[in-house]
């Protein structure tokens, strides 16, 4: 077996067959000093929630770096406004450091409110913003009274945690918007998307299903959103939150002060996808038609892609893949989709799974799959390697990775550029994934590496 | 009309920068850095910065790009990151056991004042540092300067930390190629062995960000300048520094260290800049000037020829880094066309801008400089008075598409086609390949535009 050093501290984040089972995955922490993670920063998830809202403005309090890094990389699609493909930025220079950045954010929101009219406008503080201790809040304060629209403070400074508190930050920044619109035409079958970003279009996707079941949508959080839907959210009856992390918070925030239930959802994968279509349609289940029609289009999307699905997985059956993704929830997902086309999982991990989520992990996979917390590449490479992956689905650093030790590789963070979710989705991948896995130019690989060679 | 935000009145901006025209020094500290062989970068701050980073680079190369973190977390922001760099010093030689570290700070790290070079001897007293290994460092605040700055930091950092004079002059010539790409590094290095002169140039990421597929995954691929050639470049009988903002100091710094001197040039593109670097390398190395590259030579030449009507007059818009920009500036006016609109974020100072004027001084059109500006006030720019051709980054596509240009990527970051890191844009034939990009972007419009009346076959 091929030998890397691996940190002590890190051994508990690596679960593997031969540990014993009552192993307990070391996670929720922050990386280690030195270690190449591929993990990102608090500002990075709260940019991530936040970025979507297309008629607000994102201004970026800080040095250009955070700014320029973020602009318009994550690929979530507006069908109108284009504000949030901008990038602006204080921009700080050694002078604020030294003095304070306060006057010139004030000075950057009075210009920009004035020349883009925004809805709203959201500041995120970065590392430094917190170092020299800008009082943000109170800026934005006195610029909401002045300009007459919401400004909030995004509480994102990097240091301050993992990808996860950023999204706590953002969340607690939405709560302040949420509750401050008009409900009265809101129906009582009535639902928020949660943690739903648009990305390949995939909200609207999703929006469809949930309107042709006669569930009204009231506002997708926050995938080609606006501020006046985000103002009313709380008229929904029920919120409907994707993914483990991102906007949980939120709504439990809207359960408490609200009284609005949560259930939580996927929309990757055939199963998953139809799961979360019945739970609304249990959640009202006082309204019998809405089963009824959630029965339908199920039936109807599932017919429409299982033949190809079916040709797919002919090619596919026994073909190993490695996920290595933000969330645990998607990977959970994703184990499933791909056993539909009848591949098999030897390497499963996340950069941000909690404890319960590595414990429902080791569950789904089989005796055997490498279970991985917030690895470096030398590990993902090692167990590419070893359990002889043909498929790598992971983010922008990954892919380079999986290329150059010859196997196949789907995005499946924002650099996706057609929706995957969804039953239209779900093909979508499947062809995705055969297309690479099956291309001819692994042919040209020299050798595949063999076990103990890096 | 994705920009459909922009607006065509300029109106003077003071606190803000609206879709930037450059970027943070570390990262341009860790591409330097990754130019030597066996070095991991390591930022020095939290985590975030560099991840946004790598996957940049990553973007830009298409290659696995490494560089470790301290992790910063609330306790490091309040009591230094002492304890982090040295866990992390520690970690990294365990586990992924690189031949030398280069540190860089993140504007956490500067502005909290973490005092790197005493971390880094405690470490080395504390024995964490193996054997011959090494841990070198630059300061990289990104409140001051640019991605440039942060690229001049680390190579100066190189020559600061390794070059030692041998009491000797050996018979190798520095050059230090700027901020460019791994091609680039590697046709200044061609044409300087095609005059049989032997260099060593630094930093060097040829083979490390443009490597082979070979079904392996290797952390610190074969490419990279060594700390051996590094040691021995302060015993070369002369350097050449290309690119006054990215090579300048370092340049400089290896004169003032090792008393080797140092001739400072305009990047090598397009034909004059490149003919300067020529005859430096034949004055400094004492040998003639081969046919080869004469050949090369007289090729650009006869193509410019053969294809100049098309060019002439020509209103182009620019954006980039300055280095790049000022040899841009002097190949077009070669061409005659007409850089008009010049954008860069870095701030590169009075002298910098009055070349640059000068370069431009002899064009008819009402010239639009700004150093540092932004892509939202070149968008501006353009706004009032269109141009027939772009040449910038993948960001300016976004302007490309609204006002119907056509546009040539060049410079970084290139998100989205390939070729940077595998053609060179210097020398002669980085000219040509300059050249031809421009052409295939003027003629296909021109024919995708003309009546079918005007549609010619032979051009
Ligand atoms: S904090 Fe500074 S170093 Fe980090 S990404 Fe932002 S600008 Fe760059
Ligand atoms: S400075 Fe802080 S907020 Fe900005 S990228 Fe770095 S870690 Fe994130």
């Amino acid at each position: 077996m091929t030998t890397i050093p691996i940190l002590d501290e890190r051994r508990r984040q690596i679960f593997q067959e031969q540990d014993n089972a009552s192993f307990a995955m070391t996670c929720d922490r922050h990386s280690v000093a030195g270690s190449v993670s591929q993990r990102a920063c608090v500002f990075c998830g709260s940019r991530v929630v936040l970025y979507p809202i297309a008629d607000a403005l994102h201004l970026i309090h800080g040095p250009i770096g955070c700014a320029a890094y973020t602009w318009d990389i994550r690929g979530a699609l507006s069908s109108g406004p284009q504000l949030h493909r901008m990038s602006f930025s204080t921009d700080l220079q050694e002078m604020q450091v030294i003095f304070g950045g306060e006057k010139k954010l004030y000075g950057a929101l009075c210009e920009l409110i004035a020349a883009y009219r925004p809805n709203a406008a959201f500041v995120y503080s970065t590392c430094i913003v917190g170092i020299i201790g800008d009082d943000v809040a109170a800026v934005c304060r006195q610029v909401a009274k002045e300009q007459g629209i919401a400004v909030l403070p995004v509480h994102s400074e990097g240091f301050k945690g993992t990808k996860k508190d950023g999204y706590r930050a953002a969340c607690d920044a939405l709560f302040k918007l949420v509750g401050t619109g008009d409900t009265r035409d809101i129906a009582p079958v009535s639902i928020n998307i949660l943690g739903e970003f648009n990305i390949g279009g995939e909200a609207w996707l999703i929006r469809k299903y949930y309107e042709q079941m006669g569930v009204q949508v009231v506002s997708v959080m926050t995938g080609d959103s606006r501020v006046e839907e985000l103002r009313r959210a709380h008229g929904a009856a029920l919120n409907v939150v994707q993914c483990s992390g991102a906007m949980t918070f939120l709504a439990e925030t809207m359960q408490a002060k609200y009284g609005i239930p949560y259930i939580r959802a996927s929309y990757f994968g055939i199963e998953d996808m139809a799961k979360a279509l019945y739970d609304v349609a249990a959640h009202f289940a006082a309204e019998p038609c809405i089963q009824q029609k959630a029965e339908v289009l199920v039936r109807e999307q599932v017919a429409a892609v299982l033949p190809e699905l079916q040709r797919i997985k002919a090619d596919l059956a026994g073909k190993r893949a490695a996920i290595y993704v933000g969330g645990a929830f998607k990977a959970f997902s994703l184990i499933k989709a791909l056993r539909l086309l009848g591949m098999q999982v030897v390497l499963a991990g996340s950069q941000t799974g909690n404890a319960d989520d590595y414990a429902t992990l080791r569950e789904m996979c089989d005796p055997g799959t490498v279970i991985v917390d917030d690895a470096n590449p030398l590990e993902l490479s090692k167990y590419v390697i070893e359990k002889q992956a043909d498929l790598f689905i992971g983010g922008v650093k990954e892919r380079p990775i999986a290329y150059k030790l010859g196997i196949g590789f789907c995005d499946h963070n924002h650099e996706r550029k057609i929706p995957l979710a969804g039953f239209e989705g779900m093909l979508q991948l499947a062809r995705e994934i055969h297309t690479t896995v099956t291309s001819p130019v692994w042919g040209f690989v020299p050798f595949r590496a063999k076990d103990g060679e890096f | 009309m994705l920009l459909r935000h922009t607006h065509p009145e300029i109106k003077p901006r003071s606190a803000l920068t609206v879709n930037p025209a450059k970027t943070c020094q570390p990262i341009g500290a860790m591409y330097a850095a990754l130019g030597i062989h066996g070095c991991l970068p390591h930022s020095h701050g939290s985590q975030g910065c560099y991840a946004y980073h790598r996957s940049a680079l990553t973007r830009h190369y298409k290659e696995p790009v490494m560089a470790a973190t301290s992790a910063f977390t609330e306790g490091a922001s309040v009591f230094g990151g002492q304890a982090n760099l040295l866990q992390a010093i520690d970690n990294i030689f365990t586990v992924y056991e690189p031949e030398v570290i280069a540190v860089h700070t993140t504007c956490l790290s500067e502005t909290i004042g973490d005092d790197i070079p005493q971390i880094v001897s405690k470490a080395r007293a504390d024995g964490r540092i193996p054997e011959g290994k090494y841990v070198f460092h630059a300061n990289t605040p990104s409140y001051v300067g640019s991605h440039v700055t942060g690229f001049a930091n680390m190579t100066k950092a190189m020559v600061d930390y390794f070059a030692e004079s041998n009491g000797r002059k050996n018979t190798t010539i520095n050059v230090i190629p700027g901020y460019v790409e791994p091609a680039d590094m590697t046709e200044v290095r061609r044409l300087a062995s095609e005059m049989g002169i032997a260099t060593i140039v630094f930093p060097d990421t040829a083979n490390v960000l443009n490597s082979a597929m070979t079904g392996k995954y290797k952390m610190f691929p074969e490419g990279g300048v060594t700390i051996a050639q590094l040691k021995q470049s302060g015993s070369s009988r002369g350097t050449i520094a290309l690119g006054t903002l990215a090579s300048g100091s370092a340049g400089l710094a290896m004169d003032a260290k090792c008393k080797v001197p140092c001739q400072t040039l305009n990047l090598p593109i397009g034909l004059h800049d490149t003919d300067l670097f020529v005859d430096a390398l034949h004055h400094m190395a004492g040998v003639n000037v081969p046919e080869s590259i004469d050949l090369e030579r007289g090729q650009l030449i006869d193509a410019i020829t053969d294809w100049h009507q098309y060019l002439y007059g020509k209103r182009v818009g620019l954006v980039g880094d300055p280095d790049q920009l000022l040899s841009l500036s002097r190949f077009l006016t070669a061409l005659d066309m007409r850089p008009v609109y010049i954008a860069t974020g870095t701030p590169a100072g009075k002298k910098y801008e009055q070349s640059l004027r000068d370069t431009l001084a002899g064009i008819p059109d009402d010239v639009q400089v700004k150093v540092p500006g932004d892509m939202f006030l070149f968008h501006q720019w353009i706004k009032n008075e269109p141009v027939d051709l772009l040449i910038g980054n993948t960001y300016v596509k976004y302007i490309a598409r609204d006002e119907d240009i056509p546009y040539v990527r060049f410079g970084f970051p290139i998100l989205d086609r390939m070729g940077h890191s595998y053609f060179p844009s210097v020398g002669y034939r980085g000219a040509l390949r300059l050249l031809e990009k421009i052409l295939d972007a003027l003629l296909d419009r021109k024919e995708r535009d003309c009546s079918d009346i005007a549609f010619e076959l032979v051009l």
